[in-house]
């Protein structure tokens, strides 16, 4: 796996929605764990303190006190009060509501890849969603076909991507960092590859990939890619990815435009190498068996040339 | 078997009454019937176990090749599927079965051959969904949608061998066997009472089950509208669920969860019932709060059945109908919490006894308050919105199921096996088994927790080598081997103590239910003459005639 954040704890948040969840979990769970000591401190008192001695007399048989009933049922239910009242603000502070305004960007999910789409400058990325550190993206997750989750555990809450009824998420990074996500709806053979990274950049850096993504990569000058261009038009490549400035333009697979620029292939399952990516294509079961990617057969020199290419897709 | 059925079996043929096989499978002695709902759930038990193990080993290491996600998805849908569905439902009922009449004084259930009918038809639902692990071919297999069968992953498009169709008829049968057996317990709670035996001195075994056959009334139709809504879309095509066709993908979750929560309970209650016998008898003392334990389990019943949707915070419905679950679901933890304080109160003063009935009790009484309190923090929708769908679900889950339902389970066995069989467990197998269990199941399942809130997804069948997941991951899978070896050892106590175990007599525990005033095992025919009925604990009034529950009572 390329570098990214290292502790992807919820307990370790870098946006503001993230930290009031991390806040409010840390309350309730000191909280329970409270009520876990009593539990127990009882328990094991009471199994020692009336434990079965030889020569104890028979118990007292006692058969409840009405007092201590009321008292266990009312303080309980005082204390889960004030827990929804904590809650009802958290769910204001860290899912605030979206009103009339237009996403950003387009999120669908696919199995078992991810497809972002910016709505205002036009670019399409895989996999990997790239954001201006403290501005708050709105996204619109859709999905492609069956239910999948959104969730990057430092940044927000997860949100259920479910086909014909749109969600929208806050999407903001403190600071500058690479942040690990997953797919957290089981949604298939492959839902344990469905991972996304998000890119947090400062603003100039973030304006700067966005310019970067929408330059047409130029036809390649070298033999070996040029081969693997007429290759990616002529194999069926061509009938499910889209790469700009050529014939190829379907989105059943991820956009490839920028493949070279990416982190990773197949949506985590491996790290965006040559090698890596001549395996993958060779038989994507190496990496992520049951994928949607075919394997086409494809000879050695094809590959070779095939990677040439792509890696020229900056 | 009962001369009746032998008649009725035989149609005048001359017929062999040693044949042991058929008087087993003929039989609609309820006696017979509940030790085959327990045996046939053990079975279940052990098959739901190895899937586990596989899973585990599966995940031992990260990016492992063990088993193919195919395969994996398969068996973490059929490990859900069986534990839920052929082993806690049927186990409980098995006991519900076998000590019912007992406890009420009654000779057998109100409808002995519905009884057998329920039995049957929930076994040959479970062999149907294990069948289909046989339906090998390019698209063959196990249902591998998980054990709620989210549409439309679980649709023809997304499901396209049989598995899932096998899913939903297996459910089918089984849902229809757990409806009837549940109508029978409730109609032998009402009617088949001993004189005497009003409903407030009904013993809190029975009391849960009341409720429990009640809320599987209420809710199991539920399931079995939707299954048959899923088989429509898949073989007929309709779309209920296919958004793709103008149907609602969340419709699904609603219908599902609106069995699905209060079949969580289903899975409890009668558990509850076990601790509430167990707990008294050895401390030597009456339950603590016996009219606030059975009206708490009447207000858990209620709630279960509007909180569903806390199952569904992450899809987004917005945040009033969040809030509604939330508090429902927080709601119900008093009723629990009552039960709790009651449990532990009533060995306050008392002599506690530790057998290992006693000790699976209190494993339960810890295990469960905490399965309860990560249930009250995923209720919290903020909280459940990081860790739903993650491992640290499955800890909570768990937590409840195995260190509530499980540990509650084998407190009844050891409990009960000596009436069953007429033999003792053995204690020194049983507290080896005990402390192998509570250890392999924390090792197993606390570090879960943890895993989930570091981002480990549920479901997955491998991860990548993040820092600490591949310790932890290791940890939980040795773990769940040293679970695997305390049924070892469980099962080889139940094979040695059925053959030289101490005998039992009519009451080894001194406790005060009826069953206990029977022989062990009891009689074809329940009773020759059951003991007066003047309170809670006939037992125990015989026993001193001059300190009756009643007596006590009245004076204060």
């Amino acid at each position: 796996m390329p570098e990214y954040s290292a502790n992807a704890s919820v307990f370790h948040p870098l946006s503001p929605a993230a930290s009031a969840i991390s806040a409010l979990f840390i309350g309730t769970l000191i909280f329970l764990a409270v009520i876990l000591a009593l539990v127990t401190f009882l328990v094991i008192w009471f199994i020692i303190r009336f434990r079965d001695r030889p020569g104890a007399p028979e118990p007292v048989q006692t058969y409840g006190w009405k007092a201590l009933e009321i008292a266990w049922t009312v303080i309980p239910a005082a204390c889960l009060v004030v827990l929804f009242i904590f809650m009802a603000i958290t769910m204001h502070r860290s899912d605030p509501p979206v009103g009339t305004r237009t996403p950003d960007l387009i999120v669908i999910a696919h199995q078992w890849w991810w497809e972002a789409e910016y709505l205002q400058s036009g670019v399409v990325a895989a996999n990997e969603i790239h954001i201006p550190v403290g501005r708050p993206l709105l996204l619109e997750l859709r999905s492609g076909d069956v239910i999948h989750d959104f969730w990057v555990p430092q940044l927000a809450r997860k949100v259920d991507v479910v086909p014909g009824h749109p969600n929208h998420l806050w999407l903001e990074a403190s600071i500058p960092g690479t942040y690990l996500g997953a797919c957290a709806e089981f949604c298939g053979t492959e839902h344990a590859w469905m991972r996304i990274f998000v890119v947090a950049q400062a603003e100039p850096e973030f304006e700067q990939w966005v310019r970067q993504q929408l330059v047409i990569p130029p036809a390649p000058s070298a033999e070996e890619a040029s081969k693997g261009a007429a290759i990616f038009q002529k194999r069926t490549c061509a009938n499910c990815h889209t790469i700009e400035g050529t014939a190829a333009n379907q989105r059943i697979g991820p956009d490839l435009t920028h493949l070279a620029a990416r982190r990773i292939i197949a949506a985590g399952a491996a790290e965006n190498t040559p090698a890596n990516l001549s395996l993958w294509l060779k038989d994507p079961d190496i990496f992520k068996p049951g994928s949607h990617m075919p394997n086409l057969k494809l000879k050695n020199d094809e590959v070779r040339a095939l990677v040439a290419y792509l890696e020229t897709l900056k | 078997m009962k001369q009746a059925a032998r008649d009725e079996l035989s149609g005048g043929i001359a017929f062999d009454p040693q044949d042991t096989w058929l008087e087993w499978i003929a039989s609609i002695d309820h006696k017979q019937i509940g030790t085959m709902y327990l045996a046939g759930a053990f079975v279940f038990f052990l098959a739901g176990g190895i899937e586990a193990l596989l899973m585990r080993t599966q995940l031992i290491v990260p990016n492992n090749h063990f088993l193919s996600p195919e395969v994996y998805n398969q068996i973490f849908t059929m490990h859900g599927t069986t534990m839920v569905f052929l082993v806690l439902v049927p186990m409980l009922i098995g006991f519900s079965t076998y000590l019912v009449p007992l406890m009420i004084g009654a000779n057998d259930m109100a409808f002995p051959r519905m009884n057998a009918l329920s039995f049957w038809v929930q076994i040959m639902g479970g062999i149907l969904l294990y069948f289909s692990f046989m339906t090998g071919g390019v698209n063959g297999g196990a249902p591998a949608a998980g054990w709620f069968s989210y549409a439309p992953l679980s649709e023809k498009a997304y499901s396209l061998g049989p598995g899932v169709d096998y899913w939903a008829l297996g459910l089918l049968a089984i849902g229809v066997g757990t409806l009837t057996a549940a109508i029978n317990l409730v109609v032998t709670i009402i009617c088949m009472r001993v004189p005497g035996m009003t409903i407030q001195r009904l013993p809190l075994f029975v009391w849960m089950t009341l409720v429990n056959s009640v809320l599987i009334v209420t809710a199991m139709p539920l399931l079995n509208a939707a299954l048959v809504m899923l088989l429509i879309d898949r073989q007929l095509n309709a779309h209920f669920f296919n958004p793709a066709g103008g149907g609602a993908a969340l419709l699904w979750q609603d219908v599902f969860w609106a069995f699905g929560h209060p079949e969580v309970y289903i899975m409890i209650l009668p558990a509850f019932g076990i601790i509430s016998e167990v707990i008294p008898v050895f401390s030597g003392k009456p339950i603590y709060g016996y009219e606030f334990v059975a009206a708490s389990t009447l207000a858990i019943a209620f709630l279960s059945l509007a909180v569903w949707a806390h199952h569904m915070f992450a899809v987004g419905l917005g945040h009033a109908f969040d809030l509604f679950f939330a508090g429902s679901s927080m709601l119900i933890a008093i009723p629990t919490g009552v039960k709790i304080f009651n449990w532990t109160s009533t060995m306050w003063g008392g002599r506690v006894r530790f057998t290992t009935a006693m000790l699976f009790s209190l494993g339960f009484l810890v295990m469960f308050t905490i399965g309860g309190l990560s249930g009250v923090a995923v209720a919290v929708v903020p909280i459940d919105w990081q860790v739903t769908d993650t491992y640290f679900v499955v800890a909570h889950i768990h937590y409840v199921l195995f260190g509530g339902a499980v540990f509650a389970l084998f407190s009844g066995v050891y409990y009960w096996f000596p009436k069953m069989s007429g033999r003792l467990l053995s204690e020194q197998w049983g507290k080896a088994h005990f402390w192998l269990t509570l250890i392999g199941f924390n090792l197993t399942f606390l570090i879960q927790h943890q895993l989930g809130l570091l981002g480990m997804p549920r479901r997955v069948f491998t991860y990548p080598a993040l820092p600490g997941w591949e310790t932890m991951n290791m940890l939980s899978t040795i773990g769940a081997y040293l679970l695997g070896i305390s049924v070892l050892v469980f099962i080889w106590n139940l094979w040695i103590s059925l053959r030289h175990g101490a005998v039992a007599g009519d009451n080894p525990w001194g406790a005060w239910t009826l069953e206990w005033a029977v022989s062990s095992p009891p009689p074809e025919r329940n009773f020759a003459r059951v003991p007066p009925v003047h309170g809670r604990r006939p037992l125990w009034d015989l026993a001193h005639p001059d300190r009756a529950d009643e007596l006590v009572k009245a004076k204060r």
